[in-house]
């Protein structure tokens, strides 16, 4: 069959057909290359900006290098707050195959705890960066870091890292006033750009460190690094060096800070020392204080806990935001607002009895002193703190007068230039009483305030810096802690400070008001004649507040109750009284008796004026003293 | 001057020397061009491993034998034998899925005494072509419907076996060396316009019956974006490093994504990305070129063939060859999806550059045994 078939065929016909296929074949190879050269067109020319930036970020890491942050230093250029090498244990978890291995491994050599490991598991599951090495164990000791050298080369993707952190060597008299630098959370990269704080470890928390951070922080570097798919370092393309953040000088006196801190002794309680010259801060004490040490890499639940729970509040910046009746302290103040208002004045005469009664059917306002005082004059009541002459002159001037004098005082707002998270008290008024209670401001009202008690709550910060106004005779510099910023030779001066005076109808009144000030020591009534004896004069005021209510962090334990129910006692003082070179403010809380402050205030008056410290403080005399 | 140069080569490549190795210069000489670049890509897409590149070039020498070899055989004993060799071929599939060996969930390579691996469906991918103009050879063309049934039959035999494997990549390739024959042979158009008006049907039938890695490739080239850092990684990484390279490249040993390992496969399956990247777009026309030269001279050898048998086959394995390539720098460029399909003589690898250059081995035996007119 095949046979006959064959016969018929026609072989040029059958070979044309094929070669007619074969060119139609080649017509389609050529349309599919012109494709193929069509698509690299487009990739190669059209598309090639776009792929090129794409390869770039392919092969080129950005490592942001964190600055070095800048020191801060006391006014006698003693290092506060410190940075400090240390060796980390490092992995870049993209390197490691097996993770039950290496941590089998790795605690062989270290003692690696179950919290590391989970803080790290935690941090290696979180979004970041590929290739970016987690921090496993912090601040390894020598014997460790010797100890792991030996074996790294084993382990692909662990290493070593060398960082700088913070380090504050004085610990706890220092924390509230310096502050702290913590690990960095969302909400701080909410307020901050995140790009500059890429590889950083730390930010500004509290205090100096907080409210300094930009010019702490300096400028990050930046390694331009090539790197394979693998993320190994395969060169060093280029390279920004960090610019070290400003150093700071504080107006701090770092003995006089701790020698104020250790005379609170075991009380808690707050001193706070200015020159009133500058409105510098010397002193900026809160106690207890906790070490400032723990939070810097992020503190662990445990130590928060214990600090967060203390019923001592050591975590509570009293000398920012305690809010204190200014009892007694705040009479001189009062004298001059009841001069400046025509309530009062130096001549006029008052029987001080026992107690004050708005009516003779009413409540009876006790003074301090049982049989009362006699005739007293303004000064007198100055010297002696005589209560009923308050509550007729408050009585007399209404909340209005005494608010306005006092707001210009520093009283009701922060007082302070350059820390975060200062009160503002409660320097209360008409108004504010109605929208806070729905109810009148009564008579009654102002009796209490007379005597800094009632609603009127201040915290140290603001009963010092209104001490400094008549320290200066009406000048008022807003209190600061930083006096000089800058690189290490302290260049950069920053001088915008900010000033107000106050000027009264009769200036002379301040000289009065320091003088019946004086006359509290000098006097022989004077409630704080136990300063009597130094060789500069004191100008000063007691007070003694009652405890009216408790915080509200605070528990009930019931024998605790009876130390709390004790008074605070307080003392606003300057000294020389001519020419006030330090202002100190201190409050014993539940101290009891106004001495205990007032003995403090000369003691840090004797160190600062007279460098008479006692010999354990010569460590924190500065370099360049 | 310039005419005298021309007479030397054709001179050259007519010598009689070359007739009577049964060599065809022209193809040699595009081949032996192509190979040497070839091996200067290797060279840099290996990571400069000298190692490699030696090992490459040993198993061109041992294609070039084959191809020799294969070239002083006549076409008409290879017609003769191509039906026993496709019954072996067959049954050594059949082999394969009994009692291959293989890797990645795939079972290809047959274990012979001595530690050498084959893979049958390399060797399918000649004999098909060989088995199919066999059948034409001597049957009028162009052909009748039954005989296109049976060719088709034909096809799908050792097709189905090898995409069982499952190898699709190759057994698409082995169906394509077929189907082409059955073209050559005059496949009248009105079945080649219904095939294609069919084919999303055949696609559909075709997805149902796929594995899901194979599928994930095609859904990974739908949108390679998808899953940037898994399956997609290929062909972003592809693309990038064809298109960073421009019009003229980084320079040999220079590409980034080459040498610093974001490109995948980069020595077998990918190498093409390598040559864009490092000789840009310069570089991958003259690759272009020198496989259209090698193309046109089988197109060309093709036609002037001097029968049936030769005339189909030698088509058949050029166009193969073609599509090889297409389907190659398709998928790498991303205009087709990631099939296992390397760059044919370029790619690092053993069995496919044998089976190449025993095509070519074909072609030159078809180019010259031919009688004398």
């Amino acid at each position: 069959m095949g046979q006959g078939q064959q016969y018929f065929r026609n072989y040029r016909q059958e070979q044309s057909l094929t070669q007619r296929r074969v060119i139609v074949s080649g017509i389609l190879v050529l349309i599919m290359v012109a494709i193929l050269v069509g698509r690299l067109f487009f990739l190669q020319v059209v598309e090639f900006d776009r792929y090129q930036t794409k390869a770039n970020e392919n092969r080129v890491m950005l490592i942001p290098e964190p600055p070095p942050r800048g020191l801060i230093y006391d006014r006698n250029g003693l290092v506060l707050a410190d940075n400090r090498p240390i060796h980390s244990l490092t992995i870049t978890p993209e390197r490691i195959e097996n993770f039950s291995e290496l941590r089998e491994e790795l605690e062989a050599v270290l003692d690696i705890t179950p919290e590391e490991w989970d803080s790290f598991n935690e941090k290696r599951k979180s979004y970041r960066r590929p290739y970016q090495s987690i921090t496993l164990k912090q601040q390894l000791t020598d014997q460790e870091w010797a100890k792991l050298s030996v074996d790294l080369y084993k382990w692909d993707g662990v290493q070593v890292e060398a960082q700088l952190t913070r380090y504050y060597p004085f610990g706890e008299a220092f924390a509230h006033a310096i502050g702290y630098v913590g690990r960095i959370t969302e909400k701080d990269l909410a307020r901050v750009d995140p790009a500059i704080y890429q590889g950083a470890l730390y930010i500004g928390k509290s205090g100096v460190e907080d409210f300094y951070e930009k010019e702490l922080f300096g400028i990050p570097g930046l390694s331009k690094l090539e790197v394979n798919a693998r993320g190994r370092i395969m060169s060093e393309l280029e390279r920004q060096n960090p610019t070290p953040g400003n150093n700071i000088q504080l107006h701090l006196d770092a003995r006089l800070q701790q020698y104020a801190y250790d005379s609170l002794g075991t009380y808690k309680g707050s001193v706070i020392a200015i020159d009133p010259e500058t409105g510098g801060i010397l002193a900026l004490v809160s106690k207890p204080g906790y070490d400032p040490n723990l939070f810097v890499r992020g503190i662990s639940y445990k130590n928060y806990a214990i600090l967060r729970n203390s019923p001592r509040l050591p975590l509570f910046n009293r000398a920012l935001r305690g809010g204190y009746p200014p009892a007694s302290t705040i009479k001189p103040f009062m004298a001059l607002a009841g001069l400046e208002n025509g309530f009062s004045s130096w001549e006029e005469r008052f029987y001080a009895q026992g107690y004050y009664q708005i009516n003779p059917n009413g409540r009876r306002y006790r003074d301090w002193k049982r049989g009362g005082h006699g005739w007293v004059n303004l000064e007198r009541s100055i010297i002696e703190s005589v209560d009923t002459y308050y509550y007729q002159l408050a009585q007399k001037m209404g909340i209005t007068p005494i608010h306005n004098f006092l707001k210009k005082l520093s009283f009701g707002s922060p007082a302070i230039l350059d820390l975060n998270g200062a009160s503002n008290g409660l320097l209360p008024s008409n108004e504010w009483k109605k929208a806070k209670y729905k109810e009148p401001w009564y008579p009654g009202d102002s009796v209490n305030i007379g005597i800094g008690q009632g609603f009127m709550v201040a915290t140290p910060l603001q009963i010092a810096s209104a001490t400094t106004v008549i320290a200066n005779r009406g000048v008022w510099h807003s209190p600061r802690m930083a006096k000089k910023i800058g690189n290490d030779d302290f260049e950069l001066l920053q001088e915008e400070v900010t000033t107000k005076t106050i000027t009264l109808k009769n200036q002379r009144n301040w000289e009065k008001v320091v003088t019946a000030m004086e006359k509290v020591i000098s006097d022989r009534k004077g409630t704080a004649r136990r300063l009597q004896g130094t060789p500069y004069k004191i100008a000063g005021k007691t007070g003694t507040g009652q405890v009216f209510s408790l915080q509200e962090d605070e528990e009930y334990e019931a024998d605790k109750l009876e130390a709390r129910l004790h008074d605070h006692a307080l003392f606003i003082g300057f000294a020389p009284s001519k020419a006030p070179k330090i202002v100190v403010f201190a409050i014993f809380e539940n101290g009891g008796s106004s001495a205990k402050p007032a003995d403090l205030t000369k003691k840090l008056f004797d160190a600062y004026l007279l460098d008479d410290y006692p010999e354990e403080y010569d460590y924190l005399k500065g370099p360049n003293l | 001057m310039n005419g005298s140069l021309y007479s030397r080569v054709m001179a050259f490549t007519n010598a009689r020397l070359w007739k009577l190795a049964h060599i065809d210069v022209l193809l040699m000489v595009s081949l032996l061009l192509l190979i040497s670049g070839g091996l200067v890509v290797l060279y840099s897409a290996s990571g400069q491993r000298d190692d490699m590149v030696e090992r490459q070039m040993f198993r061109l020498a041992l294609g070039f034998s084959a191809c020799i070899a294969l070239a002083q055989l006549p076409p008409k004993y290879m017609r003769r034998a191509s039906p026993v060799l496709f019954l072996f071929a067959l049954s050594l599939l059949a082999a394969v899925l009994f009692f291959g060996v293989g890797a990645k969930g795939a079972q290809r390579w047959l274990e012979l005494p001595g530690g050498f691996r084959f893979q049958p469906s390399e060797l399918m991918k000649i004999v098909m072509p060989m088995t199919v103009a066999w059948y034409f050879s001597d049957r009028h063309l162009p052909p009748k419907l039954k005989h296109i049934l049976m060719v088709l039959f034909i096809i799908m035999l050792p097709v189905l076996m090898i995409a069982k494997q499952p190898d699709l990549g190759t057994s698409l390739l082995v169906a394509v060396s077929g189907i082409f024959v059955l073209f050559l042979a005059g496949l009248q158009w009105r079945y080649i316009i219904g095939a294609f008006a069919l084919a999303p049907l055949a696609g559909f039938s075709l997805w149902q019956v796929m594995h899901s890695y194979q599928k994930q490739r095609v859904l990974t080239f739908l949108n390679p974006e998808s899953d940037p850092l898994g399956s997609g990684w290929n062909i972003i990484q592809s693309k990038t490093a064809i298109g960073s390279g421009g019009v003229y490249g980084k320079g040999w040993l220079e590409g980034t994504q080459a040498q610093l390992d974001f490109l995948p496969e980069s020595h077998t399956d990918f190498i093409i990305a390598v040559l864009a990247e490092e000789f840009g777009m310069v570089g991958c026309i003259t690759l272009l070129v020198a496989y259209l030269l090698i193309i046109a001279r089988g197109l060309y050898i093709s036609t002037m063939a001097e029968d049936n048998y030769a005339r189909l086959l030698a088509g058949s394995l050029t166009l193969t060859f073609f599509v090889y390539l297409f389907v190659n720098i398709g998928m790498v460029s991303g205009i087709l999806p990631v099939v296992g399909v390397p760059l044919p003589l370029i790619s690092y690898g053993g069995t496919s550059i044998i089976t190449i250059m025993a095509t070519f081995g074909i072609l030159m035996s078809i180019q010259t045994h031919k009688k004398a007119r």
